[in-house]
This record gives structure tokens, C-alpha cells and sequence, in this order.
């Protein structure tokens, strides 16, 4: 159990009158508020520490260096990965992506494939069509079911010895589904494919053990896990990481420059050119602590009955149509009601002050798979109540009678 | 034809009789109803212009000095921006439309929806229309 009220005081935004009434954000599939203690951490940083990381000899660059590996330290017990030199740090989830798809496609050849879900983020398509049309390589699609969940035979009959990566969310961004992805994993790598997980909306309430789920690659963003932006992680194998080329040039990622020939740093720093976010990366480490503090097994049981009221909630309106799974489903709801344009309702419902997304959630194609043009989507946090959701639902009703 | 400035006057006091946000919206949701339907044949990827999340489409048409504007939208409080814009701005001369300044849209409080996230459309709508505007003004 946690208490949501000690929760809600860490965030003071939380406290707001948006169009005169008190802020609901129900937008955290987007991005979370952040606690006290990491505001207070990126001010202290650049009154405090500030300094440029792995380079001066200085006192407070030693200081900043410090603080900055301590947090990659943090994120490898946060992840239970084996080695610190496998957390690469990166702007967001967007970010890693790509740095594997441009630097991982040393594997890829004429005629293999990379395999991708119907569900995925537009930041887990478009990288990987770029490196499949630039390696001439095949982008296969796993459908999904009408229930929101992978295909998971039409998954099997894809795979095959051409497969060379599957990249796959953890959770969808829009339907909540939480996909089963050790399974996929286990499967993939029967095929000697590797495997490439988009944790964006799952690492902020699933318990990670990348070593026992044996995950190639992982990543996220901190600024949906209470963190700051502009941070982000990409876990991999040593093995596989030491095989990659650099994504980037620039300071930091080298051993020795020479004109005849540059020698490249070891990890993780081979993949982290020029200057980082060094006030973010320090900062995230205090939502780590925040999130530990709470308890990620805490956190999943609040959000699953918030889940599990909204959705009995929405239910009793009627022409509520909810997609996705019904079950091994995150703290997410899409929906619609009949005959009215999502968009519509989110106007209404900001002058409500309630922050909810609509559109399409960067997953145009999970939209023409349902043949609509967006969804109204709810997605809860840590700090969110039934209260909450009781006065969202009273909006919705509003919103609808208005519309209708 | 009365004035773009006029009838942009006129509207400002409509919704200057509205107490509350409510019957502001409900309001411009009604504007939105009961402007006609544009035909589906209309509806083509030539007249669309593509929001983030919801879609116009427009169409342009010159009668003697003056151009005359039909449109459509997919979301109905887009649509009642949209009733607003033709009661302005249709059967105006190129000239007019080209030069206007649109003032009534902060008055009225729904700058909001003419945000630079492109969400509904309704800026590259507006564009659209004085470019159409600019177009037969010189032919
Ligand atoms: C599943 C998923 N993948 C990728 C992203 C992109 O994350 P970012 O914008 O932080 O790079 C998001 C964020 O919306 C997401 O939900």
C-alpha cells in the first residue's frame, strides 16, 4: 500500500489551477511530473557541481564525473544488468533506437529481416525502416489480434534464420498491453536473432532483470520514470555492444585521435559522444531512489486498481468503446465514444483541467488496424486517486452530453 | 458584403453574452452542426489539409470579385471554428481576405486552437485560405 497523499506532496505541480480547476494529469504514458528531490537535484547540480564529465582534473569535474557514474551504476542495479559498461546513456528511448539500428545493421544484409509488431511507436518503426531500406533488408510486421495482444503464431511463422532482430515494445503506449517478452525472446534467439525491447512504458512499474529475461538490447527514457528529459538508456550485451562500430563521432568516445587513425574508447563511452545531459543523468538518479523508495511492486498494484476502476467506470457510459487487452494490461486506456472525435473530447476536457492525450500516440498504424483516427487515452502514475478518475468520468459524461 | 472587421465585431459581442466556458463551447459545437456537410466527393486528398489530430478540408472558389469558401472537419469544435472563419471570411474580395488581421480569435478566447502544434489544422487552414486569396487576387 502507499500513500498516495505523502506521494502527491512530492510534487508540487500536482497542485496547480489549470482553467480554474484543479489539475488532473492523466497524461503520464507522455511523461510523468517529477518529485521534489529531482528538481531540487538539477538545481543543485549547476549551483553546486557543474563541471564537464571525464575530463578536467579538477576538483568539480572529478565531482560531476562522480556523480554521473554513480548514476550509471545505479541504473545497472535498477536493471539488474551484470556490468556497468552495458548502460549506455542517451537522450530518450528515441535515441537509443536509432543508435542500435545505425550501428547494429553491420548485421544486417541483403535479404535479412528485422521484425517489428502492428503496436509499435513511430520511434520503433521509422529507424528500423531506415535501416532496412539502407541495408536492403525486409521490415516484416507482426499483426495483432482484435484483443490488442501480439499474434503470437503469426510472430513464430515470421521468424526464420533471415531474421536478424526483433524490436518489440515491452508495453504499448497505447493499449496498455503488456506483451509476453521473454517468450519472444526465448523464441528469437532459437533463431539466432537478437532481440531489442522498447521499455519506454514499462520501466517505471515492472520490476527489470535484463539478465535473467536475457535481453539483447533495452531501453527507455527517464523523463517517463519521474525523471528528467533529454536522459535516456539503452542496455546491451558486452559482447554485442564491444562487436558494434561508434554511432557518433566526437569528444569523449575516443582513445586517440590521429588523422591516419582514431582508436575508439572502451564502453560504454565508445557510445556516448560529446557532452551529455550531466545535470539530467545526475538528477535521475534521484527518481531511481524516488521509485525504489515507493516500491516498483507498490507502484504496479496502485496503477492496477486505478486501472481496474477507470475501466469499470468508463464501462457504465454508454457507447464507451475501450481497446486493448483485458488482462497482462498497464496502467493504460484508450477509447472512444461512438460517433464523437477524440480531439473533441480532449479540448473539453482541458477546460476541465484534466490533461489527457488524444490522437493518434505516434502509432499510425495501430490506428488504421482499427480503422480510427485516434483515441482518447488515459494513463495513470503513482500520485493519481480514484478521486481522481471520479471527476474525470464526470467530464467525460459532460464532454459527451456536450458533444452528442 | 458587410466587412471583415464588422462581422469579426459582431461575433466578438455574440460570445461576449456567454457567462461561462460551457455555453461558449456549446455554442461553437452547435456552429460546428450546423455547418453543412461537405460532400464526400469533395472530400480529396487535394482539398485536405492534414492536422496532427484532426483533418479540414477546404475548397475555393472565385464568383466575380469575391472567392467563396466551403470546408469540413472531422472534429466538431474544429468545424465550429470553421463556421466562424467562413461567416468572415467567404464571400469577401481577395484583396480583403489577403490583408485582414484576425483579431477575433483572441477576443473570443480560443487562440488556444490555432496553437503552433498543428493538432486540427485550423492555422495551415487559415494560411490556405489567404493563400487562395493572394492566388486570385493576381490572376
Ligand atoms: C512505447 C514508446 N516507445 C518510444 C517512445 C519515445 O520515447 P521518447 O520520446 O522519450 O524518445 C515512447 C514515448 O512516447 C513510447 O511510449
Amino acid at each position: 500500500m502507499i500513500d498516495v497523499s505523502a506521494v502527491r506532496n512530492l510534487f508540487p505541480i500536482l497542485n496547480q489551477k489549470i482553467n480554474n480547476h484543479d489539475l488532473i494529469y492523466l497524461d503520464n504514458g507522455a511523461t510523468t511530473q517529477k518529485p521534489n528531490s529531482v528538481t531540487r537535484s538539477i538545481e543543485d547540480y549547476y549551483k553546486k557541481v557543474n563541471s564537464n564529465v571525464h575530463r578536467g582534473a579538477h576538483y568539480l569535474s572529478n565531482l560531476s564525473t562522480e556523480k554521473y557514474e554513480q548514476t550509471r551504476e545505479k541504473i545497472k542495479n535498477f536493471i539488474g544488468a551484470k556490468k556497468t559498461c552495458e548502460i549506455i546513456l542517451t537522450k530518450g528511448t528515441t535515441d537509443s533506437i536509432n543508435l542500435i539500428a545505425n550501428t547494429f545493421d553491420s548485421n544486417i544484409n541483403e535479404g535479412d529481416e528485422v521484425i517489428i509488431s502492428e503496436m509499435e511507436h513511430h520511434s520503433n518503426i521509422v529507424p528500423w525502416q531506415i535501416c532496412c531500406d539502407k541495408n536492403k533488408a525486409v521490415l516484416k510486421v507482426v499483426p495483432i489480434l482484435n484483443s490488442g495482444e501480439i499474434d503470437f503464431d503469426k510472430f513464430q511463422s515470421l521468424l526464420s534464420k533471415k531474421t536478424k532482430l526483433v524490436s518489440i515494445s515491452h508495453v504499448s503506449n497505447v493499449l496498455g498491453t503488456i506483451n509476453p517478452i521473454k517468450k519472444i525472446i526465448d523464441l528469437a534467439h532459437k533463431f539466432k536473432a537478437k532481440v531489442f525491447i522498447d521499455g519506454a512504458q514499462a520501466a517505471s512499474h515492472i520490476k527489470l532483470d535484463v539478465q535473467k529475461l536475457n535481453v539483447d538490447f533495452y531501453c527507455f527514457s527517464a523523463h517517463k520514470l519521474y525523471g528528467p528529459t533529454g536522459v535516456g538508456v539503452l542496455y546491451g550485451k558486452e559482447s554485442i555492444l564491444n562487436e558494434l562500430e561508434p554511432y557518433q563521432g566526437g569528444g569523449e568516445m575516443i582513445k586517440s585521435v590521429d588523422f591516419n587513425k582514431t582508436t575508439y574508447a572502451d564502453l560504454p563511452h565508445k557510445f556516448e559522444a560529446g557532452t551529455p545531459n550531466i545535470a539530467g543523468v545526475v538528477s535521475f538518479s534521484k527518481s531511481i531512489d524516488f521509485l525504489e523508495s515507493v516500491g516498483l511492486d507498490n507502484i504496479k498494484s496502485h496503477q492496477e486498481k486505478l486501472l481496474q476502476y477507470a475501466t469499470k467506470k468508463l464501462l457504465e457510459i454508454k457507447d464507451v468503446i475501450i481497446y486493448g487487452p483485458k488482462h497482462q494490461k498497464a496502467a493504460i486506456i484508450s477509447f472512444n465514444i461512438k460517433n464523437v472525435h477524440p480531439y473533441d473530447v480532449g479540448v473539453l476536457l482541458d477546460k476541465m483541467g484534466i490533461a489527457i492525450r488524444t490522437g493518434h500516440h505516434c502509432a499510425q498504424p495501430l490506428m488504421k488496424k482499427y480503422n480510427i483516427p485516434g483515441t482518447i487515452r488515459l494513463s495513470f502514475a503513482v500520485y493519481n486517486t480514484t478521486k481522481e478518475i471520479d471527476l474525470c468520468i464526470d467530464a467525460i459524461k459532460k464532454s459527451k452530453k456536450m458533444l452528442t | 458584403m458587410r466587412l471583415i472587421d464588422e462581422i469579426q465585431q459582431e461575433i466578438i459581442s455574440d460570445f461576449n453574452l456567454f457567462s461561462d466556458w460551457t455555453q461558449k463551447y456549446e455554442y461553437l459545437i452547435d456552429l460546428g452542426k450546423e455547418l453543412k456537410v461537405l460532400d464526400a466527393k469533395h472530400k480529396t486528398e487535394e482539398n485536405l489539409i492534414k492536422g496532427c489530430q484532426s483533418n479540414v478540408w477546404l475548397i475555393a472558389k472565385k464568383e466575380k470579385n469575391s472567392i467563396v469558401f466551403t470546408a469540413d472537419s472531422d472534429a466538431i469544435m474544429t468545424k465550429g471554428i470553421i463556421a466562424l472563419l467562413i461567416k468572415i471570411l467567404s464571400n469577401q474580395t481577395p484583396k480583403d481576405i489577403t490583408n485582414c488581421d484576425l483579431f477575433f480569435i483572441k477576443k473570443i478566447g480560443l487562440s488556444e486552437h490555432l496553437s503552433a502544434t498543428r493538432a486540427n489544422g485550423l492555422l495551415s487552414m487559415i494560411k490556405q485560405m489567404k493563400l487562395y486569396a493572394y492566388g486570385l487576387e493576381n490572376k
